[in-house]
Protein backbone atom coordinates (compact mmCIF):
# COMPACT_ATOMS: atom_id res chain seq x y z
CA UNK A 1 0.00 0.00 0.00
CA UNK A 2 1.15 3.44 1.04
CA UNK A 3 4.72 3.86 -0.03
CA UNK A 4 5.84 0.40 -0.35
CA UNK A 5 6.55 -2.15 -3.71
CA UNK A 6 2.61 -3.48 -4.74
CA UNK A 7 2.43 -6.65 -5.63
CA UNK A 8 2.23 -8.05 -9.28
CA UNK A 9 0.20 -11.22 -10.43
CA UNK A 10 3.10 -13.06 -11.79
CA UNK A 11 6.53 -12.08 -13.13
CA UNK A 12 5.68 -8.93 -13.38
CA UNK A 13 7.84 -6.31 -14.79
CA UNK A 14 11.96 -7.33 -14.82
CA UNK A 15 12.73 -4.43 -16.83
CA UNK A 16 11.17 -1.89 -15.44
CA UNK A 17 12.22 -0.34 -12.05
CA UNK A 18 8.92 0.35 -10.68
CA UNK A 19 9.47 1.46 -7.35
CA UNK A 20 7.40 2.36 -4.45
CA UNK A 21 3.95 3.41 -5.82
CA UNK A 22 2.39 5.58 -3.61
CA UNK A 23 -1.22 5.98 -5.19
CA UNK A 24 -3.97 3.60 -5.75
CA UNK A 25 -5.52 1.23 -7.63
CA UNK A 26 -9.16 0.82 -7.88
CA UNK A 27 -10.48 -1.56 -10.54
CA UNK A 28 -14.00 -1.40 -11.98
CA UNK A 29 -15.18 -4.85 -12.73
CA UNK A 30 -18.47 -6.22 -14.44
CA UNK A 31 -20.00 -7.26 -17.88
CA UNK A 32 -20.87 -5.27 -20.79
CA UNK A 33 -23.53 -2.51 -20.47
CA UNK A 34 -24.00 -2.98 -16.74
CA UNK A 35 -23.08 0.93 -16.81
CA UNK A 36 -19.12 1.20 -15.53
CA UNK A 37 -18.29 4.40 -17.67
CA UNK A 38 -21.57 6.29 -15.94
CA UNK A 39 -20.35 5.17 -12.65
CA UNK A 40 -16.76 5.74 -13.09
CA UNK A 41 -17.20 9.17 -14.46
CA UNK A 42 -19.21 10.30 -11.19
CA UNK A 43 -16.27 8.57 -9.06
CA UNK A 44 -14.09 10.97 -10.50
CA UNK A 45 -15.54 14.11 -9.75
CA UNK A 46 -16.80 13.03 -6.47
CA UNK A 47 -12.59 11.98 -5.76
CA UNK A 48 -11.52 15.19 -6.92
CA UNK A 49 -13.76 17.33 -4.78
CA UNK A 50 -12.30 15.97 -2.24
CA UNK A 51 -8.79 16.68 -3.11
CA UNK A 52 -7.45 13.24 -4.76
CA UNK A 53 -5.77 13.38 -7.93
CA UNK A 54 -7.47 11.30 -9.75
CA UNK A 55 -7.12 9.61 -13.63
CA UNK A 56 -8.43 6.54 -15.25
CA UNK A 57 -7.52 4.14 -17.59
CA UNK A 58 -9.17 1.72 -20.02
CA UNK A 59 -9.82 -1.63 -22.14
CA UNK A 60 -8.23 -0.95 -25.56
CA UNK A 61 -7.40 2.60 -24.70
CA UNK A 62 -3.34 2.77 -25.29
CA UNK A 63 -1.40 4.98 -27.48
CA UNK A 64 0.22 2.15 -29.12
CA UNK A 65 -2.65 -0.21 -30.02
CA UNK A 66 -6.20 1.38 -29.58
CA UNK A 67 -5.94 1.93 -33.60
CA UNK A 68 -4.76 -1.92 -34.42
CA UNK A 69 -7.35 -3.52 -31.88
CA UNK A 70 -9.97 -1.13 -33.84
CA UNK A 71 -8.73 -2.02 -37.05
CA UNK A 72 -8.49 -5.88 -36.79
CA UNK A 73 -12.01 -5.92 -35.71
CA UNK A 74 -13.15 -4.32 -38.96
CA UNK A 75 -11.54 -6.06 -41.20
CA UNK A 76 -9.61 -8.80 -39.91
CA UNK A 77 -10.75 -12.53 -38.53
CA UNK A 78 -9.37 -12.92 -35.53
CA UNK A 79 -8.64 -15.88 -33.09
CA UNK A 80 -8.77 -16.09 -29.50
CA UNK A 81 -5.49 -16.54 -28.79
CA UNK A 82 -4.54 -13.12 -31.38
CA UNK A 83 -6.70 -11.55 -29.68
CA UNK A 84 -5.65 -11.70 -26.30
CA UNK A 85 -2.24 -10.86 -27.35
CA UNK A 86 -3.60 -7.98 -28.62
CA UNK A 87 -5.33 -7.00 -25.57
CA UNK A 88 -2.23 -7.82 -23.45
CA UNK A 89 -0.20 -5.76 -25.42
CA UNK A 90 -2.75 -3.25 -24.82
CA UNK A 91 -2.90 -3.65 -21.26
CA UNK A 92 1.20 -3.43 -20.71
CA UNK A 93 1.18 -0.44 -22.66
CA UNK A 94 -1.18 1.23 -20.41
CA UNK A 95 0.55 -0.58 -16.85
CA UNK A 96 3.50 0.51 -18.08
CA UNK A 97 3.07 4.05 -19.80
CA UNK A 98 0.16 5.73 -17.40
CA UNK A 99 -0.95 3.35 -14.34
CA UNK A 100 2.78 3.16 -12.92
CA UNK A 101 3.56 6.41 -13.67
CA UNK A 102 0.46 7.84 -12.18
CA UNK A 103 0.16 5.94 -9.02
CA UNK A 104 4.39 6.99 -8.70
CA UNK A 105 3.02 10.12 -8.63
CA UNK A 106 0.21 9.18 -5.99
CA UNK A 107 -2.77 9.17 -8.13
CA UNK A 108 -5.81 7.35 -8.24
CA UNK A 109 -5.86 5.28 -10.36
CA UNK A 110 -9.38 4.21 -11.83
CA UNK A 111 -9.59 1.24 -14.20
CA UNK A 112 -12.63 0.36 -16.41
CA UNK A 113 -12.52 -3.33 -16.62
CA UNK A 114 -8.83 -5.04 -15.50
CA UNK A 115 -7.27 -8.16 -16.51
CA UNK A 116 -10.07 -10.05 -14.82
CA UNK A 117 -12.05 -9.21 -18.46
CA UNK A 118 -9.77 -10.84 -19.65
CA UNK A 119 -9.66 -14.17 -17.90
CA UNK A 120 -14.44 -13.82 -18.40
CA UNK A 121 -13.67 -13.50 -22.14
CA UNK A 122 -11.39 -16.21 -22.67
CA UNK A 123 -12.86 -18.77 -20.28
CA UNK A 124 -16.16 -18.05 -21.97
CA UNK A 125 -14.85 -18.12 -25.40
CA UNK A 126 -13.30 -21.70 -24.36
CA UNK A 127 -9.37 -20.63 -24.67
CA UNK A 128 -6.45 -22.14 -22.35
CA UNK A 129 -7.24 -20.66 -18.77
CA UNK A 130 -3.90 -20.69 -17.47
CA UNK A 131 -2.56 -19.50 -20.68
CA UNK A 132 -4.89 -16.61 -19.96
CA UNK A 133 -3.41 -16.03 -16.75
CA UNK A 134 0.13 -16.40 -17.49
CA UNK A 135 -0.16 -13.91 -20.23
CA UNK A 136 -0.99 -11.46 -17.48
CA UNK A 137 1.24 -12.11 -15.16
CA UNK A 138 2.57 -8.43 -15.92
CA UNK A 139 0.18 -7.17 -14.15
CA UNK A 140 -0.09 -5.16 -10.40
CA UNK A 141 -2.54 -6.40 -8.70
CA UNK A 142 -5.08 -4.03 -7.71
CA UNK A 143 -5.91 -2.32 -4.27
CA UNK A 144 -9.51 -2.82 -4.88
CA UNK A 145 -11.46 -4.43 -7.10
CA UNK A 146 -15.55 -3.34 -6.98
CA UNK A 147 -17.37 -6.11 -9.13
CA UNK A 148 -20.50 -4.53 -10.59
CA UNK A 149 -22.58 -7.64 -10.48
CA UNK A 150 -26.15 -7.95 -12.30
CA UNK A 151 -28.18 -10.55 -13.71
CA UNK A 152 -29.88 -11.47 -17.71
CA UNK A 153 -33.00 -9.69 -16.50
CA UNK A 154 -31.46 -6.24 -15.34
CA UNK A 155 -28.80 -6.63 -18.03
CA UNK A 156 -31.16 -6.80 -20.63
CA UNK A 157 -33.21 -3.74 -20.55
CA UNK A 158 -30.21 -1.56 -19.12
CA UNK A 159 -28.25 -2.30 -22.36
CA UNK A 160 -31.29 -2.04 -24.89
CA UNK A 161 -31.99 1.15 -23.40
CA UNK A 162 -28.31 2.10 -23.68
CA UNK A 163 -26.90 2.14 -26.78
CA UNK A 164 -28.21 -1.40 -27.77
CA UNK A 165 -26.88 -4.72 -28.69
CA UNK A 166 -23.84 -4.87 -30.63
CA UNK A 167 -21.96 -7.49 -32.40
CA UNK A 168 -18.86 -8.12 -29.99
CA UNK A 169 -20.36 -7.55 -27.15
CA UNK A 170 -23.24 -10.42 -28.15
CA UNK A 171 -20.35 -12.79 -28.84
CA UNK A 172 -21.87 -12.86 -32.43
CA UNK A 173 -18.13 -13.58 -33.39
CA UNK A 174 -18.62 -16.77 -31.53
CA UNK A 175 -21.73 -17.94 -33.81
CA UNK A 176 -23.74 -19.09 -31.19
CA UNK A 177 -26.96 -18.54 -33.59
CA UNK A 178 -27.84 -15.56 -36.07
CA UNK A 179 -30.43 -13.67 -34.07
CA UNK A 180 -28.62 -11.26 -32.12
CA UNK A 181 -31.00 -11.26 -29.08
CA UNK A 182 -30.33 -14.88 -28.57
CA UNK A 183 -26.70 -14.73 -28.57
CA UNK A 184 -26.42 -11.62 -26.42
CA UNK A 185 -28.55 -13.63 -23.84
CA UNK A 186 -25.82 -17.32 -24.71
CA UNK A 187 -23.13 -14.93 -24.67
CA UNK A 188 -23.58 -12.49 -21.75
CA UNK A 189 -24.76 -15.44 -19.48
CA UNK A 190 -21.23 -17.07 -19.51
CA UNK A 191 -19.60 -14.11 -19.17
CA UNK A 192 -21.65 -13.27 -15.92
CA UNK A 193 -20.92 -16.78 -15.08
CA UNK A 194 -17.12 -16.34 -15.31
CA UNK A 195 -17.43 -12.91 -13.91
CA UNK A 196 -18.88 -14.40 -10.47
CA UNK A 197 -16.20 -16.86 -10.53
CA UNK A 198 -13.91 -14.83 -10.54
CA UNK A 199 -15.50 -12.49 -8.29
CA UNK A 200 -15.11 -15.34 -5.45
CA UNK A 201 -11.68 -16.49 -6.53
CA UNK A 202 -10.13 -12.89 -6.07
CA UNK A 203 -11.96 -11.86 -3.37
CA UNK A 204 -13.76 -8.79 -5.38
CA UNK A 205 -15.86 -6.61 -3.88
CA UNK A 206 -19.24 -6.79 -4.84
CA UNK A 207 -21.93 -3.93 -5.68
CA UNK A 208 -25.71 -4.89 -6.55
CA UNK A 209 -25.79 -3.66 -9.92
CA UNK A 210 -29.44 -4.60 -10.75
CA UNK A 211 -30.10 -1.54 -8.14
CA UNK A 212 -31.04 2.35 -10.13
CA UNK A 213 -27.49 4.47 -10.76
CA UNK A 214 -27.88 6.67 -8.01
CA UNK A 215 -27.61 3.91 -5.22
CA UNK A 216 -25.06 2.05 -6.81
CA UNK A 217 -22.99 5.01 -6.98
CA UNK A 218 -23.82 5.48 -3.35
CA UNK A 219 -22.50 1.84 -2.55
CA UNK A 220 -19.33 2.18 -4.76
CA UNK A 221 -18.21 5.81 -3.13
CA UNK A 222 -19.02 3.73 0.38
CA UNK A 223 -17.14 0.85 -0.23
CA UNK A 224 -14.14 3.59 -1.78
CA UNK A 225 -14.25 5.51 1.17
CA UNK A 226 -13.65 2.61 3.70
CA UNK A 227 -10.64 1.80 1.05
CA UNK A 228 -9.02 4.98 1.36
CA UNK A 229 -9.57 4.88 5.30
CA UNK A 230 -8.21 2.17 5.58
CA UNK A 231 -5.17 2.79 3.49
CA UNK A 232 -4.34 5.64 5.68
CA UNK A 233 -4.49 4.25 8.65
CA UNK A 234 -2.09 1.43 7.54
CA UNK A 235 0.52 4.49 6.34
CA UNK A 236 0.06 6.40 9.41
CA UNK A 237 1.45 2.87 10.57
CA UNK A 238 3.82 2.30 8.95
CA UNK A 239 5.48 5.88 9.42
CA UNK A 240 4.85 5.53 12.68
CA UNK A 241 7.33 2.19 12.58
CA UNK A 242 9.59 3.63 9.63
CA UNK A 243 12.89 5.79 11.13
CA UNK A 244 13.50 9.00 10.29
CA UNK A 245 14.34 9.86 6.80
CA UNK A 246 17.72 11.13 7.80
CA UNK A 247 18.45 7.64 9.46
CA UNK A 248 17.11 5.57 6.97
CA UNK A 249 20.11 5.65 4.62
CA UNK B 1 1.99 -26.91 -28.42
CA UNK B 2 5.60 -26.37 -27.73
CA UNK B 3 5.57 -29.07 -25.60
CA UNK B 4 4.82 -32.12 -28.23
CA UNK B 5 5.38 -33.08 -31.57
CA UNK B 6 2.52 -31.23 -33.75
CA UNK B 7 -0.32 -33.40 -35.55
CA UNK B 8 -0.07 -31.99 -38.62
CA UNK B 9 1.06 -33.57 -41.90
CA UNK B 10 3.41 -30.82 -42.99
CA UNK B 11 6.48 -29.89 -41.76
CA UNK B 12 7.81 -27.55 -39.99
CA UNK B 13 11.81 -25.79 -40.22
CA UNK B 14 12.69 -23.15 -38.43
CA UNK B 15 16.12 -20.97 -38.72
CA UNK B 16 17.43 -18.71 -35.32
CA UNK B 17 20.37 -16.93 -34.92
CA UNK B 18 21.22 -13.19 -33.94
CA UNK B 19 21.42 -10.79 -37.59
CA UNK B 20 24.02 -11.04 -39.93
CA UNK B 21 24.19 -15.11 -38.58
CA UNK B 22 23.59 -15.88 -42.62
CA UNK B 23 20.74 -17.71 -41.99
CA UNK B 24 18.05 -16.32 -44.09
CA UNK B 25 20.81 -16.84 -47.04
CA UNK B 26 21.14 -20.46 -46.25
CA UNK B 27 16.69 -20.72 -45.46
CA UNK B 28 16.41 -19.08 -49.34
CA UNK B 29 18.31 -21.72 -50.96
CA UNK B 30 16.88 -24.41 -48.85
CA UNK B 31 13.62 -23.50 -50.34
CA UNK B 32 14.94 -23.33 -54.09
CA UNK B 33 16.56 -26.12 -53.08
CA UNK B 34 13.03 -28.11 -51.77
CA UNK B 35 10.81 -26.50 -54.49
CA UNK B 36 13.45 -28.18 -57.30
CA UNK B 37 12.93 -31.63 -55.61
CA UNK B 38 9.04 -31.11 -56.50
CA UNK B 39 8.41 -30.36 -52.39
CA UNK B 40 5.70 -27.92 -52.05
CA UNK B 41 7.11 -24.98 -49.18
CA UNK B 42 5.95 -22.58 -47.99
CA UNK B 43 7.99 -19.32 -46.50
CA UNK B 44 7.23 -17.56 -43.59
CA UNK B 45 9.07 -14.56 -41.82
CA UNK B 46 9.13 -12.94 -38.38
CA UNK B 47 7.06 -9.70 -37.80
CA UNK B 48 5.70 -9.72 -41.16
CA UNK B 49 2.13 -9.86 -40.29
CA UNK B 50 0.03 -6.50 -41.72
CA UNK B 51 -1.97 -6.75 -38.07
CA UNK B 52 0.42 -5.27 -36.36
CA UNK B 53 2.65 -3.31 -38.52
CA UNK B 54 0.96 0.18 -37.58
CA UNK B 55 1.97 -0.36 -34.22
CA UNK B 56 4.98 -1.81 -34.48
CA UNK B 57 6.12 1.17 -36.63
CA UNK B 58 4.25 3.83 -34.35
CA UNK B 59 5.97 2.44 -31.92
CA UNK B 60 9.26 2.39 -32.93
CA UNK B 61 9.18 5.94 -34.15
CA UNK B 62 7.90 7.45 -31.24
CA UNK B 63 9.51 4.95 -28.83
CA UNK B 64 6.90 4.23 -27.31
CA UNK B 65 8.14 0.11 -26.70
CA UNK B 66 9.01 -1.00 -23.65
CA UNK B 67 10.55 -4.50 -23.88
CA UNK B 68 7.06 -6.14 -22.26
CA UNK B 69 5.19 -4.12 -25.16
CA UNK B 70 8.06 -4.96 -28.08
CA UNK B 71 7.55 -8.72 -26.95
CA UNK B 72 3.71 -8.71 -27.01
CA UNK B 73 3.50 -7.26 -30.49
CA UNK B 74 5.90 -9.72 -32.11
CA UNK B 75 3.40 -12.17 -30.21
CA UNK B 76 0.55 -11.03 -31.88
CA UNK B 77 2.20 -11.04 -35.23
CA UNK B 78 3.38 -14.83 -34.51
CA UNK B 79 -0.08 -15.68 -33.44
CA UNK B 80 -1.63 -14.29 -36.40
CA UNK B 81 0.92 -15.87 -38.77
CA UNK B 82 0.18 -18.79 -37.42
CA UNK B 83 -3.51 -18.86 -38.08
CA UNK B 84 -2.85 -17.87 -41.53
CA UNK B 85 0.54 -18.31 -42.79
CA UNK B 86 2.15 -21.75 -40.68
CA UNK B 87 -1.21 -23.90 -39.59
CA UNK B 88 -2.98 -24.33 -42.65
CA UNK B 89 0.35 -25.11 -44.80
CA UNK B 90 1.08 -27.81 -42.48
CA UNK B 91 -2.34 -29.19 -42.14
CA UNK B 92 -2.50 -29.20 -46.26
CA UNK B 93 1.03 -31.14 -46.04
CA UNK B 94 3.39 -28.57 -47.14
CA UNK B 95 7.01 -28.23 -45.83
CA UNK B 96 6.71 -24.21 -43.82
CA UNK B 97 10.03 -22.69 -43.64
CA UNK B 98 10.37 -20.29 -41.13
CA UNK B 99 12.95 -17.28 -40.59
CA UNK B 100 13.14 -16.89 -37.25
CA UNK B 101 10.44 -18.51 -34.43
CA UNK B 102 9.41 -18.47 -30.98
CA UNK B 103 12.97 -18.76 -30.36
CA UNK B 104 13.73 -15.31 -31.40
CA UNK B 105 11.78 -14.44 -28.79
CA UNK B 106 13.14 -16.42 -25.83
CA UNK B 107 16.20 -14.67 -26.52
CA UNK B 108 15.97 -11.42 -27.26
CA UNK B 109 12.77 -10.54 -25.36
CA UNK B 110 14.53 -12.22 -22.41
CA UNK B 111 18.22 -10.04 -23.62
CA UNK B 112 15.62 -7.17 -23.13
CA UNK B 113 15.01 -7.70 -19.75
CA UNK B 114 11.74 -9.74 -19.98
CA UNK B 115 10.98 -12.49 -17.49
CA UNK B 116 12.67 -15.97 -19.10
CA UNK B 117 8.94 -18.16 -17.79
CA UNK B 118 6.34 -15.70 -18.60
CA UNK B 119 7.78 -15.33 -22.44
CA UNK B 120 8.00 -18.91 -22.93
CA UNK B 121 4.38 -19.03 -21.13
CA UNK B 122 3.42 -16.36 -23.79
CA UNK B 123 4.63 -18.66 -26.63
CA UNK B 124 3.28 -22.31 -25.48
CA UNK B 125 0.40 -22.34 -28.41
CA UNK B 126 3.05 -22.79 -30.81
CA UNK B 127 3.65 -25.75 -32.41
CA UNK B 128 6.86 -27.56 -31.82
CA UNK B 129 9.27 -27.22 -35.39
CA UNK B 130 10.05 -30.42 -36.99
CA UNK B 131 13.88 -28.92 -37.45
CA UNK B 132 15.01 -25.92 -35.45
CA UNK B 133 18.62 -24.51 -36.95
CA UNK B 134 20.70 -22.02 -35.05
CA UNK B 135 23.19 -20.53 -37.10
CA UNK B 136 25.79 -19.83 -34.36
CA UNK B 137 28.27 -17.10 -35.43
CA UNK B 138 30.53 -14.69 -33.17
CA UNK B 139 29.50 -11.16 -32.97
CA UNK B 140 32.68 -9.50 -34.91
CA UNK B 141 31.48 -11.93 -38.10
CA UNK B 142 28.16 -10.75 -37.95
CA UNK B 143 28.95 -7.35 -37.37
CA UNK B 144 31.24 -7.39 -40.18
CA UNK B 145 28.79 -8.95 -42.37
CA UNK B 146 26.03 -6.40 -41.08
CA UNK B 147 28.53 -3.15 -41.93
CA UNK B 148 29.47 -4.17 -45.63
CA UNK B 149 26.00 -4.55 -46.26
CA UNK B 150 24.49 -1.59 -45.08
CA UNK B 151 26.09 0.46 -43.44
CA UNK B 152 24.19 1.44 -40.54
CA UNK B 153 22.82 -0.62 -37.61
CA UNK B 154 19.08 -0.57 -36.73
CA UNK B 155 18.10 0.87 -33.91
CA UNK B 156 16.25 -2.15 -31.87
CA UNK B 157 18.57 -4.62 -33.42
CA UNK B 158 21.45 -2.72 -32.15
CA UNK B 159 19.47 -2.90 -28.77
CA UNK B 160 19.80 1.25 -28.52
CA UNK B 161 16.19 1.20 -26.74
CA UNK B 162 18.15 -0.27 -23.49
CA UNK B 163 20.52 2.56 -23.71
CA UNK B 164 23.20 0.06 -23.00
CA UNK B 165 25.97 2.57 -25.15
CA UNK B 166 25.25 5.47 -27.37
CA UNK B 167 27.39 4.08 -30.54
CA UNK B 168 25.21 1.63 -32.45
CA UNK B 169 28.28 -0.60 -32.66
CA UNK B 170 28.74 -0.82 -29.30
CA UNK B 171 25.65 -1.12 -28.17
CA UNK B 172 25.27 -3.78 -31.12
CA UNK B 173 28.17 -5.82 -29.26
CA UNK B 174 26.75 -5.90 -25.98
CA UNK B 175 23.06 -6.71 -26.89
CA UNK B 176 23.78 -9.43 -29.87
CA UNK B 177 25.88 -10.58 -26.68
CA UNK B 178 23.33 -11.05 -24.58
CA UNK B 179 20.74 -12.60 -27.08
CA UNK B 180 23.88 -14.90 -27.94
CA UNK B 181 24.04 -16.15 -24.70
CA UNK B 182 20.66 -16.81 -24.42
CA UNK B 183 20.33 -18.81 -27.65
CA UNK B 184 23.38 -21.04 -26.37
CA UNK B 185 20.81 -21.79 -22.70
CA UNK B 186 18.10 -22.56 -25.70
CA UNK B 187 20.50 -24.77 -27.76
CA UNK B 188 19.87 -27.63 -25.12
CA UNK B 189 16.43 -26.76 -23.29
CA UNK B 190 14.77 -26.84 -27.33
CA UNK B 191 16.87 -28.92 -28.97
CA UNK B 192 18.17 -26.43 -31.91
CA UNK B 193 20.69 -28.12 -33.93
CA UNK B 194 24.04 -25.99 -34.39
CA UNK B 195 24.98 -24.91 -38.01
CA UNK B 196 28.79 -23.22 -37.77
CA UNK B 197 27.63 -20.27 -38.99
CA UNK B 198 31.43 -19.26 -39.74
CA UNK B 199 32.46 -21.46 -42.40
CA UNK B 200 31.62 -20.91 -46.08
CA UNK B 201 27.80 -20.96 -47.50
CA UNK B 202 28.24 -23.78 -49.98
CA UNK B 203 29.20 -26.29 -46.78
CA UNK B 204 26.88 -24.65 -44.70
CA UNK B 205 23.84 -25.18 -47.16
CA UNK B 206 25.07 -28.87 -47.48
CA UNK B 207 24.75 -29.83 -44.06
CA UNK B 208 21.32 -28.01 -44.01
CA UNK B 209 20.45 -30.31 -46.58
CA UNK B 210 21.47 -32.82 -45.37
CA UNK B 211 19.61 -32.49 -41.56
CA UNK B 212 16.37 -31.76 -43.51
CA UNK B 213 16.22 -34.72 -45.94
CA UNK B 214 16.63 -36.47 -42.30
CA UNK B 215 13.41 -34.90 -41.04
CA UNK B 216 11.83 -35.66 -44.50
CA UNK B 217 12.48 -39.05 -45.18
CA UNK B 218 9.21 -39.89 -42.98
CA UNK B 219 7.24 -37.49 -44.93
CA UNK B 220 4.88 -38.08 -47.86
CA UNK B 221 3.52 -34.76 -48.00
CA UNK B 222 -0.31 -36.49 -48.05
CA UNK B 223 -2.87 -33.52 -47.09
CA UNK B 224 -4.60 -33.90 -43.83
CA UNK B 225 -7.97 -36.12 -44.53
CA UNK B 226 -9.79 -33.40 -46.47
CA UNK B 227 -13.14 -35.68 -46.66
CA UNK B 228 -12.81 -35.70 -42.74
CA UNK B 229 -12.89 -32.12 -42.83
CA UNK B 230 -15.40 -31.58 -44.29
CA UNK B 231 -17.33 -34.25 -43.05
CA UNK B 232 -16.92 -32.53 -39.53
CA UNK B 233 -18.17 -29.00 -41.29
CA UNK B 234 -21.66 -30.44 -42.22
Amino acid sequence: MHGEDKPFYGHGLPALKVGPLRGSLIVIEGTDGVGRSTQIDQLIAWLELQGYAVTNTGWTRSTLLAQTINDAKAGHALTVTTFSLLYAADFADRLENNVIPALRAGFIVIADRYMYTAFARNAAMGADRQWTRDLFGCALIPDLVLYLKIDMDHLVPRVLEGKGMDYWESGMHLALGSDIFDSFVRYQTRLIREYNRLAREFNFTTVDARKPIDQIQADLRRHISAYLDRSKLAAAASDAKAPPTALRR
Amino acid sequence: MLSEPHPYPGKLIVVEGIDGSGKSTQLSLLYRWLLSRGYKAFFTEWNSSILVRRSMRRGKRKDLLTPTTFSLLHAVDFADRLTYKIIPPLKAGMVVLADRYVYTAFARDVARGVHPDWVRAVYRFAPRPDLALYFRVPIEVSLDRLLTGRAKLKYHEAGMDLGLSRDPTESFRLFQSRVLDEYDRLVGECSLRVVDAIGDIHTQQLLVRRMARQVLRDYHGTVADLAAVGSDVV
